[in-house]
């Protein structure tokens, strides 16, 4: 499972990163690193971009590059 | 601390005023507080330049303290030392003194917001490396508080290793006084100590920097290492061989990009960090109402955008219109004063038409640029500027850019001048510049004048169905502009700016109370900025058109034949309106309206039309001024008796100028065409180069001929 498919509302532990794209290096700067909980703060009408939140911040990113994050669900969102 | 029996009054009070010894650099996060704290700490006492070589802004102001003073510089806002944009290239480049024009500082202030102290101790991590005295404010203390998240002050200056830490509110003033008393001694505080979080990069840029010698200090190496430095990577190759730089990286980062290995490492030890400050660290967050929470949902999100965006453009049109009444009123009431104090003459012309004229001319945009950066600098401290480029991305995404670009091409619909400048977001240069060359397509209020007076004049006023046929010709040239746009961006994405799909990455702020002194600082300095860079050029150009219009004078004698010929008795004003109408076509600009005729002739322009184009180009809202002035009705005639003018217009052979096709291909032209040298002179300012001004001007004049002439010859054809 990766970021891409989660739900609104959604809470999972980010397992692993595919550090291959330029955009998810990035991301891993803002804070996006392994054993981190992230929330599915927002979807994009479209399902595209998505809102990520964790430790009080929220990122917008693409779905392309939420696919390289692998998660474990941990709580189903609203 | 010495206590004072006296009576106290405060020494910012009676105005001693220290001398700046030292100079501190202010860093942090982007929306950490920081531009609120420096104006809290500078007051007015700043400055606004440009760093050397880049078009990033440079903030410098004085603090003054009881006892001393300091330079305060405010860095932009950045996430970390990687140097992945401008801003943060400029940023490391002045901490570390590499930047010409400003002093290497001697100590850091670094901002860290305290309900997003996750990102602000990742900076903070990178630069304690930098080994300069440092202190950190911890800003948004009070609504962390009310979020119910708490930093152990204590624990956070001991899990730093002492570097000492002052909780403030920028907007309550709270703290500010505690910050500013600890600031007088920030640069004798020791160097910080460096967290033991990446022993084996610190070793080994330890080892390395005392091998290389003095050249090579340790943070130089260190960058090298993460090649987040082209310079220094370069020179630790050649000094150690490729080989040996490759081992190295391997043995550090394993077979990550630096930038990833530094992030799994350092953010290890914020977690650690935070576990030890923070009762409980938010997952998410908390702030917000829960309405602001419901508008963030996509639907009501998107009805929401259009409504500001209506209230936006209805502000920005409506606000505006009297003060741009009242200037214009104030220069031409201004330009018959000197007229009738000093009399007719070269001179009074120069001063009424060409300086007053010229001067007004630009001011006159001050207003909608005023209410419109007001909009913007709201919608941007409040947090809402980067919801609509979420919003939008989508949208965007057709056409090979990111949401990013929505902003600015929105702001176009005012004035492109503005909207370029608020490209800097785009952290992506191929991005930024498609953008920049979109922008100028969408129809900014100074093509509206010559719309409303080519349409009120030729098309008719009828309806079809519940549509008024004027109204749809408007909103018809509005597409027009917004395909252009689209359709370039998409273009130059496809070709001379193909580069990798923008990743859109954008950190979403929380909906948040915008400060009215930061609003003030900020809408002053656009005034400011605008005024000065774009108002010289739209002036020199202004007097340029008036000597050409101007000079060479007509010999009174030469003109009278004509009067006398045509047969009629004419009254005082028609005289001077002809007189007026014949000085311009034997002026420069009439000879080269008549020389490029033929230039202009396949799209059914005469040599009146041809020099009232050529003279809008340096800003286009001047052409229906020059339009008045040729067609004999004296540029302060209302635009009824223009379009009569203009519907009379024929050609020798008797035939109607103005037709159907030579209006709609008129209109197209203006629609298309880059007519406006205050964006030139933007774009060359923003880009660093003029190739991309000269590209877009070249481009959008070919487009804009292209189209009117395809318009004419097809419409003459049937």
């Amino acid at each position: 499972m990766t970021l891409a498919d989660l739900a609104r509302g959604d809470m999972a532990k980010l397992d692993e990163i595919d550090t291959t794209d330029p955009g998810v290096v990035r991301l891993m700067v803002l804070g996006m690193v392994e054993d981190i909980i992230v929330r599915m703060e927002n979807i994009a009408i479209g399902g595209d971009p998505l809102e990520v939140g964790f430790f009080g911040s929220s990122i917008s990113l693409r779905k392309e590059q939420a696919r390289h994050f692998k998660v474990t669900r941990i709580t189903a969102g609203d | 601390m010495i206590e004072s029996t006296e009576v106290k009054i405060p020494v910012s009070g009676i105005g001693i005023r220290h001398k700046a010894r030292a100079s501190i650099a202010l860093i942090g996060n982007p929306n950490a507080g920081k531009s609120t704290l420096f104006n809290r700490l500078t007051g007015l006492r700043q400055t606004t330049g440009n760093f050397p070589g880049v078009t990033v802004e440079k903030h410098l102001g004085t603090v003054q303290l009881k006892h001393s003073a300091f330079n305060l510089i405010d860095l932009p806002g950045i996430y970390s030392l990687d140097g992945a944009s401008v801003d943060e290239r400029i940023a490391v480049d002045v901490t570390l003194g590499r930047v010409t024009g400003t002093d290497r500082p001697s100590g850091l202030l670094v901002v860290i917001d305290a309900t997003h102290i996750y990102q602000g101790l990742y900076l903070l991590e990178q630069l304690l490396e930098l080994q300069l005295p440092t202190m950190v404010a911890l800003t948004m203390i009070d609504s962390a508080t009310a979020n119910g998240i708490s930093v152990d002050i204590d624990a956070l200056q001991k899990a730093l290793g002492g570097v000492p830490v002052y909780p403030v509110s920028s907007i309550s003033g709270h703290g500010l006084d505690a910050l500013k008393e600890g600031l007088e001694n920030i640069t004798s505080i020791a160097c910080p100590s460096i967290p033991a979080s990446w022993p084996e990069l610190s070793e080994t840029a330890e080892t390395l920097s005392r091998e290389l010698g003095p050249d090579w200090q340790r943070i130089d190496v260190i960058q090298a290492l993460l090649q987040t430095h082209p310079g220094f990577a370069g020179r630790l190759g050649q000094r150690l061989g490729q080989d040996t730089v490759r081992l190295l990286r391997a043995r550090l980062f394993g077979d990550a990009p630096p930038a990833a290995a530094e992030a799994r490492q350092r953010y290890k030890w914020v977690r650690k960090v935070m576990a030890e400050v923070q009762e409980q660290a938010p997952l998410y967050s908390k702030i917000g109402a829960r309405l602001v929470r419901w508008t963030n949902r996509p639907w009501p999100a998107t009805l929401l955008f259009f409504a500001v965006l209506l209230l936006v453009f209805q502000a920005v049109f409506t606000w505006a219109t009297p003060m741009m009444d009242a200037i214009d009123k104030l220069s031409s009431e201004l330009g018959r004063a000197i007229v009738a104090q000093i009399g007719r003459s070269a001179f009074s012309s120069f001063l009424a038409d060409g300086v007053v004229a010229g001067v007004g001319s630009v001011i006159i945009f001050l207003p909608q640029i005023l209410i419109l950066f007001l909009f913007i600098i709201i919608l941007e401290d409040t947090g809402y500027l980067a919801r609509t480029s979420f919003l939008m991305d989508r949208v965007m995404r057709t056409v090979g850019l990111s949401g990013q670009s929505v902003i600015p091409m929105l702001s176009s619909f005012a004035c492109a001048v503005p909207s370029i400048m608020a490209t800097r977001v785009i952290p992506d240069r191929r991005d930024r510049i498609a953008t920049i060359l979109a922008a100028p397509f969408l129809t900014c209020s100074a093509r509206l004048p010559i719309y409303a007076l080519l349409i009120a004049a030729f098309v008719p006023n009828t309806s079809i169905g519940w549509m008024n046929l004027q109204g749809l010709v408007l909103f018809g040239l509005y597409i027009l502009g917004i395909m252009g746009g689209l359709a370039t961006a998409l273009l130059l994405k496809s070709s001379a700016l193909k580069g990798p799909k923008p990743h859109f990455m954008l950190a979403l702020p929380e909906f948040r109370a915008p400060n009215l002194q930061t609003v003030a600082i900020k809408l002053f300095d656009r005034g400011r900025i605008f005024l000065k860079r774009a108002g010289t050029v739209i002036f020199v150009v202004a007097i340029l058109v008036w000597t050409l219009a101007y000079f060479p004078r007509m010999d009174a004698a030469d003109f009278t034949p004509k009067i006398t010929a045509s047969g009629e008795a004419w009254n005082q004003a028609e005289l001077d309106h002809a007189r007026a109408a014949a000085q311009m076509e034997q002026s420069w600009l009439g000879r080269v309206g008549r020389t490029i005729e033929p230039v202009f002739r396949p799209l059914g322009w005469d040599w009146r039309v041809s020099s009232a184009v050529l003279a809008g180009f340096p800003a286009r809202e001047v052409v229906v001024a020059v339009m008045g002035t040729i067609y004999a009705v004296g540029s302060d005639a209302d635009d009824q008796s223009l379009s009569e003018k203009l519907r009379a217009a024929r050609w020798p052979d008797g035939s109607l100028i103005f037709t159907l096709p030579m209006v709609l291909g008129l209109l197209v032209f203006y629609a298309w065409c880059l007519q406006c040298a205050a964006t030139l002179a933007t774009i060359h300012r923003e880009t660093n180069s003029w190739r991309w001004p000269i590209f877009a001007w070249v481009y959008m004049t070919s487009i804009g001929y292209t189209g009117a002439m395809i318009i004419y010859q097809a419409g003459s054809f049937f």
